[in-house]
């Protein structure tokens, strides 16, 4: 039977929850790395003992894990003196070292004025689909570093920086980098969505990208309604064999492109709000996708104390709540963006997890919940791992 | 031998118990017991100072003999108690909010 494994990252700590192909008894393992805020981890396609992990602290700054063994033991990747040193005895680069390409540059502040690019964590870590040694990772501030060494060493793909970065803005939770999307068809073309600047892509493997934002409207934030870049993508999703076809909670607006993000319309329907975080595609319908209404930009959390997921069957539009499970009342949690994952089983799991430190799942698909832990510290990130 | 005390945090990520003792150029400074700290223990390069700049992190702090060092320049000399082993270098994660 298949086996399945949730990595969460917290605000202070990791956390793997296991479980076999029922979903119904899980074991939590954790924390790892207590104390550390955890932003995200996730498992290789390619070969799913492969695990790393974004560990980082406003203290001692960003380490870079990886289990080579599905999380029993880790390794800051290259971190031995003798892995440190080149041939002729000089110091290498090292896994926490993300150092920006070129001349650092600057990008636009809260006064309008420029703002020297500042490292700060990573956010988001995106295994290549096919090399277990290939992996993306999105930067605060925003940046997109790619190591091809298992993580001993990131370069950063400066192009992406080159794509109007000069007008890009930090909004309340900073400038970065947080989701990354691979096309399992085409590993050269890659979508990176950044608070506040937008939708980027590239076709050519990250040395040149693209803003991907047509269609979007931001009225509160950018008065211009043509702005190719400025906006407040909270995350973007697409299903695997449909990569022409993304989806996206947009800080107001939830959004649907149907050419590659090439333009986008809003689908938003009859949501009762549309603002969010996290959006995610169904693994087997391609068309049903979920979302986690909240209340409002200032106050994050959901409308009427009901945590309430909604499903739409039809690529946007048309939504339901889903609610068996979830609590219905005095409920005031938030769903951050990385904080929902599918899984590939049928039906189809659901996890997501709160700022209250639950995680929920559901085994069929969304029609019902129930808390597989209760209380975690706050859920930075869930991810999923299928087992065969 | 220069003995160095780290936080909580660092000592889990190099993996040590209690003070870390290290063999250090003389004279003694900030400068040259992090150099041979980050040597021994690499996994803490980018820990205590940035990365290229070499900079002390924002909420790191150095102490010896119960003096607060954090502002001073790395390649002053360290008191000759931490020179001589009498006392550690300690290196301490600030106390700063949430």
């Amino acid at each position: 039977m298949s086996k399945i494994r949730i990595l969460a990252g917290t605000k202070k700590g990791a956390f793997i929850l296991t479980s076999d192909g029922k979903r119904k008894q899980w074991k939590v393992a954790g924390p790892l790395f207590a104390g550390w805020e955890v932003y995200h981890m996730k498992g290789s396609a390619a070969d799913p003992d492969r695990i790393y992990a974004s560990q980082s602290s406003g203290w001692f700054g960003q380490i870079i894990q990886r289990s080579d063994d599905g999380g029993r033991t880790w390794n800051t990747p290259g971190s031995t003196a003798d892995e440190l040193k080149s041939p002729d005895g000089f110091p290498k680069g090292e896994s926490n070292k993300f150092v920006y390409e070129g001349k650092t540059g600057t990008h636009k502040w809260y006064d309008g004025s420029q703002h020297p690019w500042e490292f700060k964590r990573i956010w988001h870590l995106e295994p290549s689909l096919t090399d277990p040694e290939t992996v993306y990772a999105g930067a605060e501030d925003a940046a997109i570093f790619k190591t091809t060494n298992g993580g001993k060493t990131w370069q950063e793909l400066p192009g992406l920086r080159q794509a109007k970065g000069d007008l890009w803005q930090p909004g309340a939770g900073g400038m970065a980098v947080h989701t990354i999307l691979v096309d399992p068809k085409n590993a050269k073309r890659i979508f990176v969505a950044i608070s506040a600047a937008g939708v980027f892509r590239t076709d050519d493997a990250g040395k040149t990208w693209k803003p991907a934002n047509r269609g979007l409207v931001s009225r509160f934030e950018l008065p211009d309604p043509d702005a190719e870049v400025g906006h407040c993508v909270h995350r973007i999703a697409m299903h695997p064999s449909r990569p022409n076809v993304l989806f996206m909670q947009k800080h107001w607006d939830v959004m649907r492109s149907d050419n590659g993000g090439g333009s986008w319309k809003e689908v938003s329907g009859d949501l009762p709000s549309d603002f969010g975080f996290p959006i995610d595609v169904h693994a087997q319908e391609p068309d049903t996708i979920f979302v986690v209404p909240i209340k409002s930009d200032s106050e994050h959390f959901p409308p009427d104390g009901k945590l309430r997921v909604y499903r739409s069957r039809t690529g946007g539009g048309e939504w339901e709540a889903l609610t068996k499970g979830l609590p219905q009342r005095d409920c005031y949690v938030n769903v951050l963006r990385d904080s929902m994952a599918v899984d590939s089983l049928e039906p189809c799991g659901v996890y997501f997890g709160t700022t209250g430190g639950q995680i929920y799942a559901s085994a069929n698909g969304g029609n019902s919940w129930n808390a597989i832990v209760r209380d975690l510290p706050p859920v930075l990130s869930v991810e999923t791992q299928v087992l065969r | 031998m220069i003995r160095v005390a780290l936080p909580y945090h660092l000592r889990n990520l190099a993996r040590v118990d209690g003070e870390v003792q290290l063999e250090t150029a003389k004279p003694a400074t900030l400068g040259t017991v992090l150099e041979a700290l980050e040597e021994r223990y690499p996994v803490l390069r980018g820990t205590i100072r940035e990365h290229g700049t070499l900079k002390r992190r924002a909420f790191v702090r150095f102490f010896a003999c119960r003096e607060d060092w954090s502002h001073e320049a790395p390649d002053k000399p360290l008191p000759q108690a931490v020179a001589d082993g009498e006392e550690p270098l300690m290196i301490i994660g600030a106390i700063a909010g949430g």
